[in-house]
């Protein structure tokens, strides 16, 4: 087959056994084909003239590894995304969980924090927010600087608002945030009940026992062998009766830890019956 | 084209009417798999599927991710991801950034395709009111794809297949009538 694109599959795999050996950041595991577009937007993008001199820069310079991880790693999400999800956690999860002296929610791969704010808001409308705190982790410092700041651009907010509303929210979502030039800047009363930090789900362990583990839309960027070890990380950190969330094309089939979940009707979220 | 290993059909605004149409003509033994990526509304995937399973004896399906990709199976993209596949023959799925406004994207999937079937991939571009997919019918030629595009002429909205026949060299141009014959043809 004639070695058409930037970066060949066997670049690819070099440059995972670089990375791992260099950093002790573990790619293996990942979709070959998402790593090998990524790694060929950035050597496109960052105008790379080869192959040997993108990957010393990689393995050398450490403030370019992060822009490597930074961009290897898909970081796009949304507020309140897939609205029905949110509602089946209004109606159908939380109240379950308002029982509890006190709520801890893990959402891991929380990219740049939408979700997590997101979360706040339903548990605030609730009235759970109080007693809830919400750990908001990934692989990836920079995202999660964004994140800490809780400012997103304002003209979002429109499509942000009409998902709010497709979910069940009461408020006037503007009540939320003040806007200042571009930006959406939401409430610190918010943020005082989310904590943000690293966490790679393919290298560090469980870190605390939750009611709630959300993780969307992570697991489609690894390989069936990973997605296990994960999801048994997940397992580990998950109470009896707490309930595991996962984005809407991902599933708990076919995985070790499946016979121990009850799947809610609709929605991706599953329940721990069984220890 | 001898040894099809996959069929990656695009499409958007009048690509649906034209699937309908093509459907209940297939063969029911292909040897390979249909994947079909075409431009849609969030939200109205399983509709879709069961609309076009009414069609065809064949099997039509969502994409689910890292599912092995079958022979006599019809995969519909889901809405709001990428499709891409893997060098094992099973899919993967992507929320990265739209390309071409559109997620998901024909340009990634006949590229991704490219990349693991090349010359025994088969792409077919149909009607449509934008230019996705034409980039990544130019990189399936560069691998040795083989190209076909409806039928100007007889695509309800003519400005995708004609921007690909304008940028690359295709082996057949298609009219809606003829799309299915062509398809067993590569049997
Ligand atoms: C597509 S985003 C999903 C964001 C959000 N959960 C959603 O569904 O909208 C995927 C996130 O997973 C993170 N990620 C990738 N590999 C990871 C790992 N090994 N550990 C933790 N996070 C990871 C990425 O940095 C990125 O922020």
């Amino acid at each position: 087959m004639p070695t058409l694109s930037a970066i060949t599959d066997e670049q690819v795999e070099i440059l995972i056994g670089d990375v791992l050996e260099q950093y002790g950041y573990d790619f293996t595991g990942y979709s070959r084909a998402s790593l090998k577009r990524r790694l060929i937007r950035l050597y496109t993008l960052d105008k790379q003239v080869s192959f040997a001199e993108f990957r010393y820069k990689i393995c050398k310079d450490s403030v370019y590894f992060r822009r490597f991880v930074e961009q290897i790693t898909v970081n796009v999400t949304e507020m309140f995304r897939d609205p029905s999800f949110y509602k089946a956690l209004r109606h159908k999860v939380l109240p379950n969980l308002a029982t509890y002296p006190f709520i801890r929610v893990w959402l891991a791969g929380c990219s740049t924090g939408e979700e997590a704010y997101s979360m706040a808001i339903l548990l605030k409308e609730l009235n759970l927010l109080h007693k809830s705190l919400i750990y908001a982790t990934d692989i990836n410092p920079t995202v999660l600087e964004k994140a800490a700041q809780g400012m997103f651009p304002l003209g979002h907010m429109k499509q942000y608002s009409e998902n709010y509303i497709e979910s069940g929210g009461t408020q006037e979502f503007s009540s939320y945030y003040s806007a200042s030039y571009s930006l959406a800047k939401f409430d610190s009363e918010l943020k005082a009940k989310l904590i943000f930090s690293t966490h790679n789900l393919v290298s560090d362990h469980s870190f605390n026992e939750f009611q709630l583990i959300l993780c969307r839309n992570v697991l489609i960027y690894f390989d069936r062998d990973l997605q296990f070890k994960v999801l048994t990380l997940f397992d580990n950190s998950l109470e009896k009766l707490g309930y595991l969330a996962l984005g809407t094309k991902e599933t708990t089939d076919f995985s070790p830890i499946s016979k121990r979940y009850k799947r809610l009707e609709t929605e991706k979220i599953w329940r721990k019956i069984n220890e | 084209m001898k040894g099809c290993k996959a069929l990656v059909i695009g499409g958007s605004a009048g690509s649906l009417d034209v699937l309908i149409k093509v459907l209940p003509e297939l063969d029911t033994d292909l040897a390979f798999p249909i994947i079909i990526v075409i431009h849609r509304k969030k939200g109205t995937d399983s509709l879709l599927a069961d609309l076009l399973s009414t069609k065809t004896q064949l099997l039509v399906k969502e994409v689910e991710e890292k599912e092995e990709i079958l022979a006599r199976t019809i995969y519909i993209v889901p809405s709001d991801y990428h499709l891409l596949i893997e060098n094992d023959h099973t899919f993967s799925l992507d929320y990265s950034e739209k390309v071409n406004y559109s997620r998901p994207s024909i340009d990634v999937t006949f590229q991704s395709a490219a990349e693991v079937y090349g010359e025994q991939l088969v792409c077919l571009l149909l009607s449509g009111s934008n230019t996705d997919g034409v980039n990544g019918l130019i990189t399936a030629r560069n691998y040795g794809a083989e190209i076909c595009v409806q039928d100007p002429s007889t695509a309800q909205v003519d400005f995708m297949p004609a921007q690909a026949i304008a940028s690359v060299k295709v082996d057949h141009i298609l009219s809606t009538e003829a799309i299915a014959a062509y398809i067993n043809t590569l049997n």
